[in-house]
């Protein structure tokens, strides 16, 4: 298997990454463009404000709830390059922040994110993203849809036009190229969503529970429709999910979080072999384990 | 598309309430207080050509003129307070506080600054139908989810970029709205201007035949009035349809 080069550079590396503020909506347009504004350091709580070195302290005002709780504290991982890691946990407990951090709409408060050994200004626009809702732009065609992150990085509509096409037969979208999104299943929706998300040219891709809003049915298909892509693609996958089934399926290791602060993150290794079916998950030792998964998220729930 | 007997109702009311109208000025039967609908088509009739050739197009030429420069306008406006925060809080609440005043009793200085021009009744047209395409833009531009604006940032857009493929195009069904707004608006503020000071146009028209004590003269201008506010909907309509082809149809 590939994912045991240990000495090799990670294609994801969190060093000591803490992180305290949940709901970091406006960051990401301070992020992008003004890194050198007076403003940067800028928080809009007081109680952030004043954990920032050097910063001067205003008037306080009431803070929203959890504003100042600490959501990342001093957290490491590693993620290999080509693995797919799967990240379960309740609502709440820091998953889509940890999209946000990975992707460089949230900046940690301290700590390195590297990407194969890299630390990075900024990570937008260095790692491909799905989000949960499709989220297509409803006036454009499916192709154009997918020939946005090209056309965002310079190329022309045409040229980038001309390069999704010829990707369209790869991905089962060939006779739907110029649809539009509301005359596709959400099925696939979702395919012209992932199909966006590999154009933005990296080898990370982060999926946000791609399907959760589908049909058992379909989700199924999609999975071993992803299952493929992945295969054929060798690219790094970290995929958020609230089903711990089909974490099982897909992963080759499971990232739960479960408390709050996290400062470990529970890594569990899924022994299953590929190509696996839907079959593989009765074995017993994959029900045992599942069974611990569902054990470390009720301890949550608990408490 | 829609069927032919969708229309059957809308018309045989319309039918009806012609009839009624017909009755009751006849009844009256003072023309100058009521004019009966086929004294006022029978007038349309008589006056055809110098309705035609010099008082409509009199009054198109302040609707249209007014339009294009509220448009121009209002969309810059809307945009520019889409881009900065400083001018959106400058310039919005005087906004919504400019719609207080009663532009109509405003009119006459516009008399006082532009003379008897077209530019007193385009400045009236102006006034009237720039709010409503202002602030339809601006809320337009304001609509686009914050979730596709993230995922654009993850993609590494800039701010113009969010401007051209995502806030223009979130923005342009609430900008045609606005329009359609104020299209129908114009025909007031253009009529309204007439009144004011003109040697043509159909407010202009109808006023005078007022002075004249001619009830259906009144009204024939009025009906042509009434015309052109209904085909400036239906050409936006149209210009929406074609722009906004991608809109789920039923």
């Amino acid at each position: 298997m590939m994912r045991n080069n240990q000495h090799g550079q990670a294609a994801l590396q969190f060093n000591n990454v803490s992180f305290r503020y949940p709901t970091a909506e406006t960051s990401a347009a301070k992020a992008k463009g003004r890194r050198n504004h007076p403003l940067r350091s800028f928080r809009p709580f007081p109680a952030i404000k004043t954990a920032v070195a050097g910063s001067q302290t205003t008037k306080s005002q009431p803070l929203p709830t959890h504003a100042d709780q600490l959501l990342f504290d001093s957290l490491q991982f590693r993620v290999e390059a080509g693995e797919f890691i799967c990240i379960i946990g309740p609502s709440g407990s820091g998953k889509s922040t940890l999209f946000k951090l990975i992707t460089g709409l949230s900046r940690p408060e301290t700590g390195q994110i590297l990407l194969h050994g890299t630390a990075h200004d900024s990570l937008l626009g260095k790692v491909g993203y799905m989000p949960q809702h499709d989220l297509l732009l409803p006036w454009r065609t499916v192709v154009a849809n997918a020939a946005l992150p090209l056309e965002l990085k310079g190329a022309s509509r045409k040229e980038a036009e001309q390069r999704v096409t010829k990707l369209l037969g790869q991905f089962g979208l060939e006779h739907v190229a110029n649809s539009f999104p509301w005359e596709l299943s959400g099925g696939m929706r979702q395919r012209v969503s992932f199909l966006r998300a590999v154009l933005s040219g990296s080898d990370i891709l982060l999926l946000d529970e791609p399907f959760s809003a589908l049909d058992a049915i379909t989700r199924l298909e999609m999975q071993e429709w992803l299952m493929e892509q992945w295969k054929r693609r060798r690219t790094t996958v970290l995929f958020i999910t609230h089903d711990v089934d089909e974490a099982l399926f897909l992963a080759d290791r499971i990232f739960v979080l479960h408390d709050t602060p996290v400062r470990q993150l529970h890594d569990i290794s899924v022994p299953l072999r590929r190509p696996r079916n839907a079959a593989s998950l009765h074995n017993p030792e994959l029900i045992a384990l599942k069974q611990q998964l569902l054990e470390l998220l009720r301890t949550k729930v608990k408490r | 598309m829609r069927h032919w007997k969708d229309w059957i109702a809308p018309f045989l009311l319309v039918f009806f309430a012609l009839l009624a109208w017909e009755g009751i000025a006849r009844f009256i039967g003072m023309s100058f207080i009521l004019p009966a609908p086929t004294e006022v088509a029978a007038k349309l009739w008589e006056l055809k050509v110098i309705l035609f050739t010099v008082h409509l197009p009199a009054t198109l030429q302040v609707i249209i003129t007014g339009l294009m420069l509220s448009t121009l306008l209002g969309t810059g406006l809307a945009v520019w307070m889409n881009w900065s925060k400083p001018v959106e809080k400058a310039f919005y609440p005087l906004l919504i506080v400019s719609q207080t005043i009663p532009v109509i009793a405003l009119a006459p200085i516009f008399v006082l600054w532009f003379g008897y021009t077209i530019w007193s009744k385009v400045a009236v047209t102006v006034l009237i139908t720039f709010f409503p395409i202002t602030v339809n833009t601006f809320d337009g531009l304001r609509s686009s989810s914050s979730q596709l604006r993230q995922l654009l940032l993850t993609m590494e857009a800039g701010r113009r970029d969010i401007f051209f493929k995502l806030e223009l195009p979130s923005s342009l069904p609430y900008f045609y709205s606005g329009l359609k707004v104020a299209v129908t608006l114009s025909v007031i503020g253009a009529a309204i201007g007439e009144w004011l000071g003109a040697q043509a146009g159909l407010g202009y028209f109808s006023r005078r035949m007022m002075t004249q004590f001619d009830g259906a003269g009144v009204f024939a201008p009025i009906v042509l009035l009434a015309l052109v506010g209904i085909s400036l909907v239906l050409l936006v309509v149209l210009l929406e349809k074609m722009t906004l082809h991608w809109r789920k149809t039923e």
